[in-house]
């Protein structure tokens, strides 16, 4: 297989795999590589707002995104892009064991979880301390545990753990969810074994082996065998640095309205862009457009 | 090599085998993205190091009792062992030359 390509797309979550699906139709020739096949969205417990399906999990969902990619016959390469050196029509994608070439480039790398700066939180990472609820909550079976955050993504969190867990404890530095959804926030609110603390801040995480309590900024404890942090997201873009783009005060990637960054041949979509709503049904969107938008450059060049 | 073990057979599987060869275990579920991830990776890691080493998956779902007993929190988890002990482990999903480095370093070799 030749290692060049019109287009390579780095990131597979819904931004890339949509913008696949596009450049495939439009016959260019397409290389997706991406760490984490499905991204952050495959780690939703559920997915309520992505039309047509009312219900379905992040996984399953993503994995309906990957087969549609595969279908169409897009290579998808599992890997680590380290480095992209070079400039439009030249451009050099560097992973562990290998290296691309393309044309074009799109940006879809997505989202990390944030990290805290809760004393000992690496320390018990895989002992109690998880950032992905989807994958853990049924190990807490009859345990107690807290989630950390506020946004829909804590709020989720604390709705599977509740399933599962003997108490929920849902941890808010703010006095409010406002930046969840109401319908979220509602369900939580009547959960029995859910207990909600505003304007509260974990600050450590204790334990022998394994977690055993949280301690909060006014010095109380709380026993807890789980700590679920998801206090949001940071951009990806390690990438973005040798080739020169440019990034707002936050780290996501500046794109006008065609999905274009500041350098020429790379384009950037989904949630490590600047654009200010984070969602699975904006991310395709903005693949999607990136993705049309590149085609006809592609015209015009060779017009 | 890989093998599927569960609470019945994995003191005969892991264990007893871990004193002759290294037994790589992978405790996973059906629901985790990243085992999803993870799990082609340690079967090709399984199948170049041929009888070096084997690659021995746990689903935790079916069996709490090893779960429980190796305090399995995050998944996927996966322990090096030899000898009988545990001596070395990862939680999450890794690119596949991390594995080959805690192999390495482990003295686990394919050759």
């Amino acid at each position: 297989m030749s290692n060049k390509y019109d287009l390579i797309i780095i990131g597979t979550g819904p931004a890339g795999y949509t913008a696949a699906i596009y450049a495939s139709r439009y016959n260019l020739s397409t290389l997706i590589i991406g760490a984490e096949l499905g991204g952050t969205a495959s780690k939703a417990p559920e997915i309520q707002n992505y039309p047509p399906y009312q219900s379905i999990t992040g996984l399953e969902l993503m994995e309906l995104f990957e087969k549609h990619v595969r279908s169409l016959g897009v290579n998808i390469k599992v890997a680590n892009v380290l480095e992209i050196l070079g400039n439009e029509q030249n451009f050099k994608v560097i992973t562990e064991d290998e290296t691309f070439f393309s044309k074009k480039i799109l940006l879809a790398t997505g989202s990390q979880n944030k990290k805290s700066d809760i004393k000992n939180e690496d320390k018990f990472i895989g002992k109690g301390v998880s950032y992905c609820t989807t994958c853990d909550a049924p190990l807490f079976k009859e345990r107690i545990v807290a989630v950390l955050g506020g946004g829909n993504s804590a709020l989720q969190s604390a709705l599977l753990l509740s399933q599962f867990a003997k108490k929920v404890y849902l941890i808010h530095r703010k006095e409010n969810f406002n930046k969840a959804e109401p319908n979220l926030t509602n369900k939580i609110k009547k959960l029995k074994n859910v207990e909600i603390l505003l304007n509260k801040e974990v600050i450590s995480v204790e334990g022998d082996k394994f977690v055993r309590r949280v301690v909060l900024k006014d010095k109380t404890e709380i026993n807890v065998d789980g700590l679920f942090i998801m206090t949001g997201y940071i951009p990806r873009n390690e990438l973005t640095k040798n080739l020169g783009i440019n990034l707002d005060e936050k780290g996501y990637i500046i794109v006008d309205e065609n999905q274009k960054t500041n350098v020429p041949g790379v384009y950037a979509a989904g949630d490590c862009t600047y654009r200010k709503y984070k969602q699975i049904i904006t991310a395709a969107s903005e693949g999607a457009i990136a993705i049309i938008a590149l085609y006809k450059e592609f015209q015009k060049e060779n017009a | 090599m890989e093998i599927e073990v569960n609470d019945e057979n994995f003191d005969k599987e892991v264990i007893e085998k871990s004193k002759q060869v290294p037994v790589l275990v992978d405790f996973w579920a059906p629901w985790c993205p990243p085992c999803r991830m993870l799990s082609p990776i340690l079967t090709k890691i399984g199948k170049n190091f041929g009888d070096k080493l084997i690659v021995a998956k746990l689903n935790v779902d079916e069996n709490p009792e090893k779960s429980r007993e190796y305090g399995i929190m995050g998944i996927p988890s996966v322990k090096l062992f030899k000898n009988g002990e545990i001596i070395d482990e990862f939680v999450g999903a890794q690119p596949e030359n991390n594995i080959l480095r805690m192999l390495e370093r482990n003295g686990v070799k394919n050759e």
